[in-house]
């Protein structure tokens, strides 16, 4: 554990990344306490202040109903984390057993889950959620369902490679020869072996996370207002561009930021811990 | 050279390249049948009426069941699938509530845009990632090689809207280069359609003036959906060089005093251009997704549109239907990578043939 730190502190593009996510979970985090107007997240509106381009104490400005832009950046960066969390807490079991079943087991199970992942994979991620989404009410719990159905199968597919290889190496015949049981060598013998592979995509995958439920509040299939999200903010200001540049820009930068973060601290870690995805 | 006829022929048929082609058609067909009883299911299981929902709170009850007996709700689920399974064997998928249109109609008229589109992002996506990313792993570790690696890293960081919105903003608006929307001039005649490329079907009606008009407005939004594809293709180009790179006929070409760019773009390409494909294929698939958000942005006509009305007025036929479309598009296209791989790849293309 000292040994990664290090070596993630050794180089600029981490420490960069290791930064950016800081300050964004940070953010998220004590978002009451950084806010200048934190009773902006809701459906407050202030006439008097609307549509103001960036000054002081609006930093990035204020949106069509006088809401300080900042706040409610800070806001959506709070249930655009708890959603990516929540999401991978939901996946990654899902895709790791099916991916351990499928590799270990092979046979038709192979065959069946692998399939059945394919079918999954097959379906373009966007267009997978969007369905769901839109057959479901647009709430922040089916956004969460809608997004976890395309997600899971890429751990599959992931653990299920990893597997394959691993059951061939001499540990898994030797646990198999003193008549461990198949959930014991699944579980206990091979999985840790998928563990480096696995932190590394979920790392990558928090920024990806926001950026999928982003694109989905984005065509209004998201997370609903009053309730602040980056993708529906970037929405709702394309249609005042040029001349409220701020209402788009600053959402557009917070996710590009986020994500940016999450990715150079994946890669990092990718490079360290040897995972390939 | 001289084999009897019946022997070549069967040459041809086992060859490993129709055998793969083979394989290949058949799992798409099961992960196919597998889409439509998914999202057949989904659309089938949402809570509340979808007649209702389609009619609005207005309609009598008597036109909710009218309704529900032509979309078959009343029956059984599977009966209702065998019965959508036979119609889309004779490629009816049903009327769209929404257009009160055949939904293979609506999916004619608006997919050609689409496809349009994703078809100019993937030239973006190869012309533009891979160069980028042989260049960053032949002066790896040098500033050339750090500035594509960020840039990358920030292509596939940013979701196509937030791309779409920043490059108009920026080459439509701020430096008005290009067109801020639409697929081409207003004032221009539309060709008429033959295959519903605009940029195809202006050429054969020989009208360059709107071919001309038509490439220009594709630039922004094709640009902004190949973004993190160039992204992804560049990072995956230069991480399988450097690997090449560490090989010992890399070594023996640099000793023997081979001009570095002949090595980059030969040797040490050749071999990453497969995994590099391989990727390509699955960014279609991205893509095709990520349309929606760019079509949105750049008023585009295409299926995007289409696809969010009929996803919010929970149009039934009309989602199955689109869904299939992309999802059975997506399959040929890796089809067709697959094929090209095992094309280029000589350990496939030779075997059997010692």
């Amino acid at each position: 554990m000292r040994r990664v730190m290090w070596i993630l502190l050794s180089n600029p593009l981490s420490v960069i990344g290791l930064l950016l996510v800081g300050t964004v979970i940070f953010s998220a985090v004590f978002a009451d306490f950084i806010a200048p107007f934190p009773s902006h997240r809701g459906a407050v509106v202030d006439f008097s202040n609307f549509n103001q381009p960036p000054h002081w104490p609006n930093i990035f400005g204020t949106d069509l109903v006088g809401r300080d832009l900042f706040s409610r950046i800070l806001f959506a960066y709070r249930i655009s984390l708890m959603l990516g969390v929540v999401v991978l807490a939901i996946a990654v079991p899902i895709g790791v057993t099916v991916g351990l079943a499928a590799g270990y087991l092979g046979g038709w199970v192979e065959f069946a889950l692998m399939r059945l992942t394919d079918v999954f994979l097959s379906i373009p991620p966007l267009v997978l959620a969007m369905s769901v989404m839109g057959l479901l009410e647009p709430t922040l719990t089916n956004g969460m369902l809608a997004v976890t159905t395309m997600w899971w199968p890429w751990y599959a597919r992931l653990v299920y490679n990893i597997t394959r290889s691993e059951s061939q190496e001499g540990y898994v015949l030797a646990a198999e020869i003193i008549g461990a049981s198949r959930l014991h060598i699944m579980f206990r013998e091979i999985l840790p072996n998928c563990v480096p592979s696995i932190v590394t995509k979920m790392t990558l995958d928090l920024g990806f996370v926001i950026l999928i439920a982003s694109s989905l509040s984005f065509l209004g299939l998201g997370v609903q207002a009053p309730t602040p999200d980056l993708g529906s903010m970037v929405a709702e200001g394309g249609n005042y561009l040029p001349d409220s540049w701020w209402l788009t820009v600053f959402p557009s930068l917070a996710i590009l930021i986020a994500v940016f973060g999450f990715n150079l601290l994946g890669d990092a870690l990718r490079q360290i811990l040897g995972g390939d995805t | 050279m001289h084999l009897p006829h019946f022997l070549r022929v069967t040459r041809i048929i086992m060859s490993p390249v129709v055998q793969l082609l083979v394989k290949r058609l058949s799992i798409s067909i099961i992960v196919l049948i597998g889409v439509s009883m998914l999202i057949f299911t989904i659309a089938r299981i949402i809570p509340g009426d979808p007649a209702r929902i389609a009619l609005g709170p207005n309609a009598t009850a008597e036109q909710v069941a009218n309704l529900r007996d032509k979309l078959h709700l009343d029956e059984p689920i599977y009966i209702q699938y065998a019965k959508f399974v036979s119609d889309f064997a004779h490629g009816d998928l049903g009327i769209s509530l929404y257009t009160n249109r055949p939904v293979t109609t609506d999916i004619a008229q608006f997919l050609p845009a689409t496809l349009e589109l994703v078809f100019v992002a993937g030239i973006f996506m190869i012309g533009f990632g891979i160069p980028l990313g042989i260049l960053s792993a032949r002066y790896r570790g040098r500033v050339a090689d750090n500035i594509i690696r960020v840039v990358s890293l920030l292509g596939v960081s940013a979701p196509s809207f937030v791309w779409a919105v920043i490059l108009m903003l920026l080459f439509a608006f701020f430096l008005p280069l290009f067109p801020i929307a639409g697929q081409i001039s207003d004032t221009l005649p539309v060709p008429p359609r033959i295959t519903g490329f605009l940029l195809i079907d202006s050429l054969l009606a020989g009208d360059f003036k709107v071919f001309a008009s038509a490439a220009h407005h594709i630039v922004l939004p094709a640009f902004a959906l190949a973004l993190s594809g160039i992204g992804q293709a560049a990072r995956l180009t230069r991480a399988n060089m450097v690997e090449t790179y560490d090989k010992p006929y890399i070594e023996m070409a640099q000793s023997y005093g081979f001009p570095e760019k002949r090595i980059a773009n030969r040797y040490a390409f050749r071999p990453s251009l497969i995994p590099s494909l391989t990727i390509i294929g699955l960014d279609f698939a991205a893509m095709l997704g990520n349309a929606f958000l760019v079509e949105a942005v750049y008023a585009w006509p295409g299926l995007s549109r289409y696809g969010v009305q009929v996803i919010l007025r929970k149009d039934l036929n009309a989602i199955v239907g689109t869904v299939l479309v992309i999802s059975a598009t997506f399959l040929v296209v890796n089809i067709i990578v697959d094929l090209l791989i095992a094309f280029i790849n000589p350990r496939i293309r030779y075997a059997g043939r010692s």
